[in-house]
């Protein structure tokens, strides 16, 4: 039963994977590129004496600081999540042995 | 049958075909005119006190749940940190706030995107300090609101859907809001409001349909391993939102 849902989970996260490979093998040109530039791009199509008026407090000064810090921020979220799943876990086992201790001694 | 693979073959050119546009996901520093800066501000910041409020309450009913908010939150943290990229040859990245909105109601969540978007706004320069109110009312009210309402209505049929579209609907309707947000502060000179939206719009649309689908999935993925673990670690699913 538990192996069943772990199966389908991976079967899920597969899927996932696919979804965010293929484009990569889809699409040999093109350039997935940078999040930001484009879109200042079409507002100045739209409207084009329009000026940013405020700037940025602190930029990354470069693109491996950049990536430093988005992947700060990643492994952020994951620690927290393996501590969750961690911590849950022990506390499934033990109660698991709590009980099986507790049965024992009732058979003794 | 054959139809079906026609139509997904459209599709697929569709998606490959549109313009290859790189979209900033979160509205840029400086990019909001000034009202419509103080604007956004004012629009989300109840929401954000709400939010706290919500949240100080749920943790007082069962100080359990306290893991579980740092969870969502962690989720938020983690996938928004993550571009990927998609169909269109541009990357955008998931918003992670469906998961929290099924769990605490969509309330709770303008506190963690809050928490997500300042860090991107400072640290990054992804975001702004100007756009924040924009940006938490797209990503951290209006996504976790659509998520909570869809999973509401479909809940009863069949759970997993209705968590996948919740979160893959949370995560479209976030850049539908900003694209609204911008074409309201940037109307065209010719069109106005409307041609400018669609601008907006196409420039994301396709690209967000993948990773939109990869999200409802992730979510389902986590909320099934939630759910093993409830009765033993004492929080409750479900029960605040």
């Amino acid at each position: 039963m538990k192996s069943k849902k772990t199966t389908n989970n991976l079967l899920l996260f597969s899927i996932v994977i696919i979804l965010i490979i293929s484009p990569l093998l889809l699409l040999k040109d093109a350039e997935f590129g940078g999040t930001d530039s484009k879109a200042e791009e079409v507002i100045t199509e739209i409207n084009p004496d329009y000026e940013p008026w405020f700037n940025p407090l602190f930029e990354p000064i470069s693109g491996e600081i950049e990536s430093l810090l988005f992947s700060i921020q990643a492994a952020l979220g994951a620690g927290v999540i393996g501590y969750f799943f961690g911590y849950v876990r022990g506390k499934k086992n033990a109660s698991f042995i709590k009980e099986s201790k507790i049965n024992n001694t009732k058979q003794k | 049958m054959k139809k079906r693979i026609n139509l997904t073959l459209a599709l697929i050119s569709i998606m490959i075909l549109a313009p290859n546009y790189v979209f900033g996901m979160h509205i840029m520093e400086g990019f909001l005119p000034i009202k419509w800066a103080i604007f956004w501000y004012v629009v989300s910041l109840p929401f954000v006190i709400m939010g706290m409020r919500k949240i100080s309450k749920t943790f007082n009913d069962n100080p359990n749940q306290k893991m579980l908010f740092a969870l969502v939150t962690a989720f938020v943290f983690i996938l928004s940190a993550l571009k990927m990229p998609s169909i269109t040859g541009s990357t955008s990245h998931p918003t992670g706030t469906g998961l929290g909105a099924i769990l605490f109601g969509p309330l709770p969540m303008s506190v963690s995107g809050l928490i997500v978007l300042l860090f991107q706004a400072l640290l990054l320069a992804h975001g702004g300090i100007t756009t924040l109110g924009a940006n938490v009312f797209s990503m951290a009210v209006a996504g976790p609101y659509v998520a909570f309402a869809i999973y509401k209505m479909l809940k009863n049929k069949n759970k997993k859907i209705a968590i996948f579209t919740a979160a893959a609907c949370a995560n479209i309707f976030t850049y539908v809001v900003t694209s609204v947000q911008l074409a309201f502060a940037h109307p065209d000179v010719v069109g106005g409001v409307t041609s400018s939206l669609l601008k907006f719009l196409s420039i994301f649309a396709f690209t967000q349909i993948p990773l939109a689908i990869a999200e409802g999935i992730l979510t389902v993925i986590i909320l099934n391993l939630i759910a093993n673990y409830e009765n033993e670690a004492g929080y409750e699913i479900e029960k605040n939102n």
